[in-house]
């Protein structure tokens, strides 16, 4: 099988790790070659966040370049646009509505751009916008917009339901299971 | 069974199949998770020295004991390891050593992008360079049983991509090691009479290992057809050029980076047409060619700046890429920024406010130096704060105002403290501002000396830095909140007036550790709130203007109550706690 790309892209601090961690799992039961690619340390201060995920018979490369991501994941609206030049032609942007202001938008310096959804869609891209983080408030907490997305995600997928619960079992703490599990779902069915 | 690892997770598991009994480390991105993986063997002792030439000397003293040793660092690390090392590579081991080493080419998270190869040269170590984990947890392994037949401490050299990244890895079980100690002059005190006995030693070591490099699997030859071109290469720079050519041409890759082999690479050359070098940063493999006499393309083409992607060698190479889709939208960057209920954050507003010079140093405090509040003058290397403002206070850098430095609680016991010892010592007059967070915070929360607990989490010794400032003869010592901007601000104006040293320990701990309780969010009240700003002026990013009225996000507010002290109208309250 030829390599898929997926692309997880947020600001630092809203659990893109656990969405890759999630993906992984999935993938590695799956018998699939696998690389996943973090940014740790100071861009995880809140700043611009990208994590790689691919997979296929042999994966040599960690990271996912301009033009090859079958997949861009975005946490939030704003990195969603800073990223398309990634995405492959007949790609799929799966995004967050969320918007989260920079630090230079905070101060004035610059602006929010505004209805990028719409400007996404009118370059030709493939967009698939939904507010995740309302399905994670309803889910219970606002930290599972990680899985809500995911689970959004996996409907591009042929994995089953219960393969995904069975991932999702390993990738997070016992207390925190049902939760996650209903965001999943939420996500899932959006 | 197959399971997905980071590559310093990978490292990790590799010191534990291999019976090493000793880790001793100073965290640093990309390394830590080596110790942080490490330290959850119980078979294995693993802590956090002070810096890392503590942890160096450390390890080499595991080693002396006969057992199996290991320290990791990040590449500007190596500095400050560097004097016991290249001691160590003439001494040579008992037990096998093994130094971790990570790169951090692209500067996701350091202040310069060095090529440790270099070191492995200098110091005359050999260094080998995994390019997965798979290779991570081999080389690992490798590297002990090299290690002690070569009698030589081995550098395992990681970065950023091969560290950071998972892929998959098939654990297998521990071997136990262990000799014994026997004194040995000679071997080991390295003064002069005995060091230049050793020297031929090393020169004969670094000869032998040649020898091996010519032969061991980790250098290998992968056939190609096309030998129009021939590749040689390592690392994460192997990675894309497979990723681009797949099996085309034939490739050298090399998993030992120093010493070099001599006849593989000749030979090598010799069976293709054109001799390609693909490295990130420096031209390490491309100088060894070039001495062998071998014409080759390298940093002609490909560049000794920045990291290396499959596009950028695609490009190189004349290979067709395909080209994404860019957005006609300007879009704002989003830099990293320090967090909402930062503890750090008062203190910066109220540097900035004085308009004092201030030298800062490394960790999530370099932050301060961002707009708005652009609180800092220097960012250098760890210590360089308090060392910097002895230089340019005794030049005379600071006229009326005194000048100041602003350093971590962990970079201070790293390398802050003999700089204050110097203060004390040659009676300079700045004032040193102790940012103490209680946690080593940018790279993730590791413990160290002033924190009470030691790696695994343990209470231990914790260090006292009031008493520990007024030991080495500072007598003014005062510790701030830093959520009081007014105690922040008196502080400041009075130690900086005085006429002699002076420590300000600004103490709280960071807004993410799960044992901080945080208040309920602000509330804004946009009656009150007449859009004047004063709450923009401390770069807090749960703070907005939203219709010209100031607004909390409450998923970020941790009600730390700073911005509310800025505002004169009370538009900025704290909630009633239930």
């Amino acid at each position: 099988m030829k390599t898929q790309n997926i692309m997880i892209v947020g600001v630092g601090g809203q659990g893109s790790l656990l969405a890759s961690k999630l993906l992984g799992r999935m993938l590695l039961q799956k018998g699939y070659d696998i690389k996943v690619s973090e940014v740790h340390g100071m861009s995880q201060r809140g700043g611009s966040v990208v994590t790689y995920v691919r997979f296929g018979d042999k994966v040599y490369s960690p990271v996912i370049d301009k033009g090859e991501a079958d997949f861009i994941v975005s946490f939030e609206l704003l990195e969603a646009a800073r990223w398309t030049e990634y995405l492959k032609p007949g790609g799929k942007i799966v995004v967050n509505t969320q918007q989260i202001s920079p630090m230079p938008v905070i101060t004035g310096a610059a602006e929010y751009p505004q209805g990028l959804a719409e400007q996404m869609k009118s370059a030709g891209l493939n967009v698939d916008a939904f507010d995740a983080l309302a399905l994670a408030q309803q889910a219970g907490s606002s930290k599972a917009v990680n899985i809500v997305l995911m689970g959004h995600l996996s409907k591009n997928f042929d994995f089953t339901e219960e393969e995904w619960m069975d991932a999702i079992e390993k990738s997070v703490p016992a207390k925190f299971l049902e939760l996650n599990k209903t965001a999943f779902r939420l996500g899932r069915n959006a | 069974m197959k399971t997905l690892m980071l590559g310093n997770e990978a490292v990790a598991r590799g010191l534990f199949e291999a019976g090493c009994s000793f880790i001793s480390s100073y965290p640093g991105t990309p390394s830590t998770e080596i110790t942080e993986c490490a330290a959850l063997y119980k078979e294995m002792y693993a802590e956090w020295a002070p810096n890392e030439k503590v942890a160096m000397e450390a390890a080499f003293g595991a080693s002396l004991a006969g057992k199996r040793s290991f320290c990791a660092m990040k590449h500007v690390g190596l500095n400050v390891a560097a004097d016991p090392l290249f001691t160590i590579g003439y001494t040579g081991v008992n037990g096998g050593m093994v130094i971790g080493v990570a790169d951090d080419a692209g500067m996701h998270s350091s202040q310069n992008e060095q090529d440790s190869r270099h070191y492995a040269r200098a110091s005359k170590i050999p260094m080998l360079e995994p390019s997965d984990s798979a290779e991570a947890l081999a080389f690992t392994k490798l590297a002990y049983d090299l290690s002690e037949e070569f009698d030589t401490p081995v550098f395992i050299k990681m970065c950023t991509r091969v560290a950071h990244s998972q892929s998959i890895v098939e654990p297998s079980s521990r071997i136990e090691v262990s000799k014994t100690y026997e004194k040995t002059p000679q071997k080991y005190i390295m003064m002069p009479g005995n060091a230049k006995l050793r020297h031929p030693i090393v020169e004969a070591r670094t000869r032998k290992l040649i020898a091996w490099a010519e032969t061991c699997e980790i250098n290998r030859v992968e056939a190609g057809a096309d030998r129009s071109m021939g590749i040689i290469t390592s690392s994460t720079s192997y990675q894309y050029v497979k990723e681009v050519c797949g099996d085309k041409y034939p490739v050298l890759k090399l998993g030992m980076i120093w010493p070099l082999p001599e006849k593989k690479i000749i030979d090598f050359a010799k069976s293709v047409d054109t001799l390609v070098i693909v490295e990130e940063l420096d031209s390490f493999i491309e100088n060894h060619c070039r001495q062998l006499g071998l014409d080759c393309i390298g940093k002609e083409k490909f560049s000794c700046i920045g990291e290396f992607s499959q596009n950028l060698v695609a490009e190189k190479l004349g290979v067709d890429t395909v080209a994404g889709t860019k957005l006609d939208a300007a879009i704002p960057p989003r830099p990293p920024v320090m967090c909402a209920g930062c503890p750090h954050r008062g203190l910066f507003y109220t540097l900035a406010k004085n308009k004092v010079t201030a030298l800062g140093d490394i960790g999530c405090y370099t932050l301060g130096a961002v707009p708005p509040l652009a609180a800092l003058d220097t960012t250098i290397c760890m210590g360089a704060s308090i060392s910097g403002l002895h230089g340019f206070t005794k030049a005379g850098g600071a006229d009326e105002k005194k000048a100041v430095a602003v350093i971590g609680d962990s970079t201070f016991m790293h390398s802050g403290m003999t700089g204050l010892v110097n203060m004390a010592y040659n009676e300079s007059n700045g004032t040193v501002i102790i940012v103490d967070n209680s946690i080593t915070g940018m790279t993730g929360h590791q413990q160290n000396p002033t924190t009470g607990f030691n790696l695994k989490g343990d209470p231990c010794t914790k260090i006292d830095l009031e008493s520990f400032c007024r030991a080495i003869g500072i007598r003014r010592v005062r510790v701030v909140d830093p959520y009081d901007l007014k105690q922040c601000d008196e502080a400041i104006k009075e130690e900086t007036a005085a006429d002699e040293p002076s420590v300000i320990i600004s103490r709280r701990p960071c807004a993410l550790l799960k044992y901080v309780k945080h208040k309920k969010p602000i509330i804004a009240d946009p009656n009150k709130c007449v859009g004047c700003k004063a709450c923009m002026k401390i770069g807090c990013p749960a703070i907005s203007i939203s219709g010209g009225k100031a607004t909390i996000d409450n998923t970020l507010c941790t009600g730390c109550g700073v911005c509310a002290q800025l505002c004169k109208l009370d538009a900025l309250q704290a909630a009633k706690e239930v």
